[in-house]
Order: C-alpha cells, then sequence, then structure tokens
C-alpha cells in the first residue's frame, strides 16, 4: 500500500476490491488493539521458545542475543505468552501513551 | 433464422444454458425449479455438455460452489427457489461484493409460512438490495434469449455483476411454448469466452473478499453501487446488440397502448402478458387504459420508468409480493420515481396472486375499475390485497 487506506478515494479501488500485492496485511498494525504489552525479564527467561510456538499472532521473534521479543507493531496484548511462560519471565503491564 | 419448437420453459432455460457453454453448474433441487437442473445434470452426464456439475447438500454450498468456481475464471451456473433462495441469501451479497459474474434463475415461488409451493415474487423481494441485476421476464422466449444477454453483460469488463433472471415458478415454468432456438454459431460469436479481470491462480496470487475497516467499507459500497448504476447503458447496448442478431429487441420498460392512456397498469413478470389481454378488452370497452411493465427491476431503471408514466393520471401497480408492513415493493420504487414531480400520477396499489392464485385478465379490469372509482371518491392512493375474503 502506497498510502494510508484512509486517505483512500472510490476510484481508486480494484474492482470488487481485489487485493493485487500479497501479503500486504503485514502492513495492518494490529499492536495498538491492546491495553497490555508484554514486558520480559531476561533473568528468568530460558530461551525455551514457549511464548513464541503460542503467540497466536507469530509476533515473537529470535533476537541476536538469543531471547525472544514480541513485536509491539503487531502483539494485541492477548497475554497468552505470560500464560504459557514456565518461569515466568513475561508479565503484562498497562501500555500507556507514550509523552 | 432458427428453428422454433414447442418446449417447457424450464427446459428451454436449461438448453440455452448449455448453448452459453458453461463451465461449472451447481444447484440443488427445489420446487418449481427443478427441471432446469434435473435436464442441466441429465446433459452433463449424457456428454452432451462439458462442464463439471457439482452435487451440493444445501442452496447455500451451490451458490458458494459458483463463487468459488467464478473467482477461478469459470462460467457458472445454479437455479433456484422460494426457501433455497432465502438459504443462498448470505452468498448472493458476497458475489456482488465481489463483482463476480454468474447467471441464476429464480423460479419465483412463495416464501413460507404459510408452507406453500405455488408461485409469488416474494422469494426474491428478500434478496431485492443484493446488488445483481435482476431481470424479470414474462415468457419462454424471454428467458431462453436472456440466458445470453445476462453472461455477455454479467462479464463485460465495464460490467462485472452477476445477475438473475426471475421468472415465474409454474406459470411460467411448467408451460410448454414455442420456443424460438439460436443456431449454435451465432450464439458463439455474440458470446465469447469469459476473460476474468481478476482470478484466483497460483501463480498469480491475489486476495478477494479481504475484510475493509470502517475508514474504506463506505468507500468500496461507493465503488459498487456507481458501477451497478452505470450498467444501465451497457445493459440497453447488449439488449441492443441482442436485437440485431435475433430481431428481439428488449427495454428496461416494456410499453403496450402506453403513449396516450389516462390509467396505466404497472406489472413485473408473467402477469403481463394476461394485462395485455386485458387492456385490449378495456380499449375496446372505450377507456384509456395502457400497460407498463418493468423488465429491469435492479438497477432500478427510475429515467425510463419517469418517462413511461409521467403524463398519465393515475397508475394501477400490480404486485406479486407483500412487503409486510408497508406496501407492495414495485408499488413504494414506482412512488419513489415519481416523487417530486409537480405534475404525477396518482398510484393505486394492489397486491393479487400471491402464493399462485390465478389473475385473469377480468381480474385486472375488475383493478382498474376498482382503482378508478376510489379515485373519483378522492382516495388516490390506496393500497390492498385483491381479492381477499371478508
Amino acid at each position: 500500500m502506497t498510502k494510508p487506506e484512509s486517505e483512500w478515494t472510490w476510484k481508486e479501488l480494484t474492482v470488487g476490491n481485489v487485493i493485487l500485492e500479497p501479503g500486504n496485511a503485514s502492513q495492518y498494525r494490529t499492536g495498538d488493539w491492546k491495553t497490555l504489552k508484554p514486558i520480559l525479564n531476561k533473568e528468568l527467561c530460558i530461551h525455551c521458545g514457549l511464548c513464541y510456538i503460542f503467540c497466536p499472532d507469530m509476533a515473537y521473534n529470535l533476537n541476536e542475543e538469543g531471547y525472544f521479543i514480541g513485536d509491539l507493531f503487531y502483539c494485541k496484548g492477548c497475554g497468552i505468552c505470560a500464560k504459557e511462560c514456565p518461569t515466568g519471565a513475561i508479565t503484562m503491564v498497562l501500555e500507556e501513551e507514550e509523552k | 433464422m432458427g428453428k422454433r419448437i414447442g418446449m417447457e420453459v424450464s427446459i428451454a432455460a436449461a438448453e440455452a444454458v448449455k448453448q452459453a457453454n458453461v463451465d461449472v453448474i451447481s444447484a440443488y433441487p427445489i420446487t418449481p425449479q427443478t427441471h432446469i437442473v434435473e435436464h442441466l445434470s441429465e446433459l452433463v452426464a449424457n456428454g452432451e455438455l462439458d462442464a463439471e456439475f457439482f452435487c451440493v447438500e444445501s442452496e447455500h454450498s451451490a451458490l458458494s460452489v459458483c463463487l468459488g468456481a467464478a473467482a477461478t475464471g469459470a462460467r457458472t451456473f445454479t437455479c433456484t427457489s422460494s426457501q433455497g433462495l432465502v438459504l443462498m441469501s448470505e452468498i448472493t451479497y458476497i458475489a456482488s461484493g465481489l463483482r463476480l459474474p454468474m447467471l441464476m434463475i429464480i423460479s419465483n415461488r412463495t416464501i413460507s409460512a404459510p408452507l406453500s409451493i405455488w408461485n409469488d415474487h416474494s422469494d426474491v423481494m428478500s434478496i431485492r438490495d443484493c446488488g445483481w441485476i435482476q431481470f424479470f421476464v414474462e415468457n419462454g422466449q424471454e428467458v431462453y434469449d436472456h440466458v445470453f444477454v445476462s453472461y455477455r453483460l454479467a462479464e463485460d469488463r465495464n460490467v462485472l455483476f452477476p445477475v438473475i433472471i426471475n421468472m415465474d415458478g409454474f406459470i411460467l415454468s411448467h408451460v410448454i411454448e414455442p420456443i424460438e432456438l439460436i443456431e449454435q454459431e451465432k450464439i458463439n460469436q455474440f458470446l465469447p469466452p469469459y476473460q476474468p479481470l481478476y482470478q484466483l491462480h497460483p501463480d498469480h496470487p491475489v486476495t478477494m473478499g479481504a475484510f475493509a475497516l470502517p475508514s474504506i467499507f463506505a468507500e468500496a459500497k461507493k465503488a459498487q453501487e456507481e458501477a451497478l448504476l452505470s450498467s444501465i447503458p451497457k445493459i440497453t447496448e447488449t439488449w441492443k446488440a441482442f436485437g440485431d442478431m435475433t430481431g428481439r429487441y428488449y427495454n428496461p420498460v416494456e410499453i403496450y397502448k402506453a403513449e396516450d392512456a389516462d390509467t396505466l397498469l404497472v406489472t413485473m413478470g408473467c402477469f403481463g402478458e394476461t394485462a395485455s389481454v386485458a387492456v385490449d378488452k378495456m380499449r375496446e370497452g372505450g377507456k384509456s387504459v395502457g400497460l407498463v411493465k418493468i423488465r429491469l427491476w435492479r438497477p432500478f431503471p427510475f429515467d425510463d420508468l419517469k418517462k413511461a408514466t409521467i403524463d398519465a393520471k393515475q397508475l394501477v401497480v400490480i404486485d406479486r409480493a407483500i412487503s409486510v408492513g408497508a406496501c407492495g415493493p414495485v408499488a413504494a420504487e414506482v412512488k419513489a420515481a415519481l416523487y417530486g414531480k409537480d405534475q404525477r400520477p396518482s398510484v393505486y396499489n394492489f397486491v393479487a396472486g400471491i402464493s399462485g392464485r390465478d389473475v385473469t385478465s377480468s381480474d385486472f379490469i375488475k383493478m382498474v375499475d376498482k382503482a378508478e372509482r376510489e379515485m373519483e371518491e378522492g382516495n388516490k392512493e390506496g393500497y390492498e390485497i385483491y381479492g381477499v375474503r371478508g
């Protein structure tokens, strides 16, 4: 998408609203649905990857240090990662507007 | 000129679908549509028609199969009636929203309750706003002809909409009429193979049926609405091309002895032929009566209807369905078309012939007489169910 959909006019839409660009759902920021965000305590993390496996939005990625970190652009704040973490390394905290 | 032979109208419809060389048929049998789907099933089973015939467990699935097949670029056909159409209704809106061309013939039948298998227009009125191009026809030749018109129109790159042909169940679907068949070579010329604008294909992935946020949904609907409204010139063009090929020309609104008439009957579907007999009888008796028949139901031909009716004193609109709690759906549209004109005819609305009750030419005469009497007594905009006891 070259511009936000809120700027598209009806004349610019494809016939039947067909999407011609495969995989462009990745441009959709589902992260702004959440009220709680996951915070990782690296001292408790055992790198098991259960957060990565259970995340329904596949928002977790392995970073260079070997930790699985939730991508807040996609994370909807469901808290499944915190629930499943066997060492309690993930805490859900209220996401507040950044000032 | 093609051969003119007597055949059941449902069989003629199926033969037209065969001649249109469809790729995929999916339909679930329901009275009174059954003969169409049975005959197509035979044609495929006998190898006379090279198409996939999908047996499904419900009408919802029948239209879903057609939708999926149309998305891959297949020419598809389905047909149904009554409860079957209601079960399909969810998918009708999706087919038009996705702008997928296909054809559905509806053998119009009453919706339960009370349970009834007979004819009226309550089934299609339940999906009036589904966004398909919707025709009403009044005889077997028109059914046969409109199969070719519909596919050419639906697949036109400037149209790309699914099309419904409404034919009255039993009263039309089950009668034997002379049908002039068109030579296959002519049809092949009139209806070239379907070239989809977008199609589901593994080599060129696209997404159909994605969701839309509130920030873009209104734009998507505006685009659909504009496309359907602007299909009217393409519809008339397609009829013109068909007429040049066969000599049979069609119009959004057909008129019969209407130009100078004080009172106009307004009908849709099979009523038209019977009403024209009534008009002849009333003309013989010196009455200034004519007939206006609505062929194109969606997109509604407001301009043509206004032009055909504006000079009359009174319209007697006959509906074959009730919008329970309002009036007849055709009358509501006719009134909307005339609203805002300083000089306009009054509109008297009868609901008649629901659930297949016979409406003869003398019934039309009685309705005109009643409407004229009511107008003289000052009741210009009446609404009633004709012939109801008590």
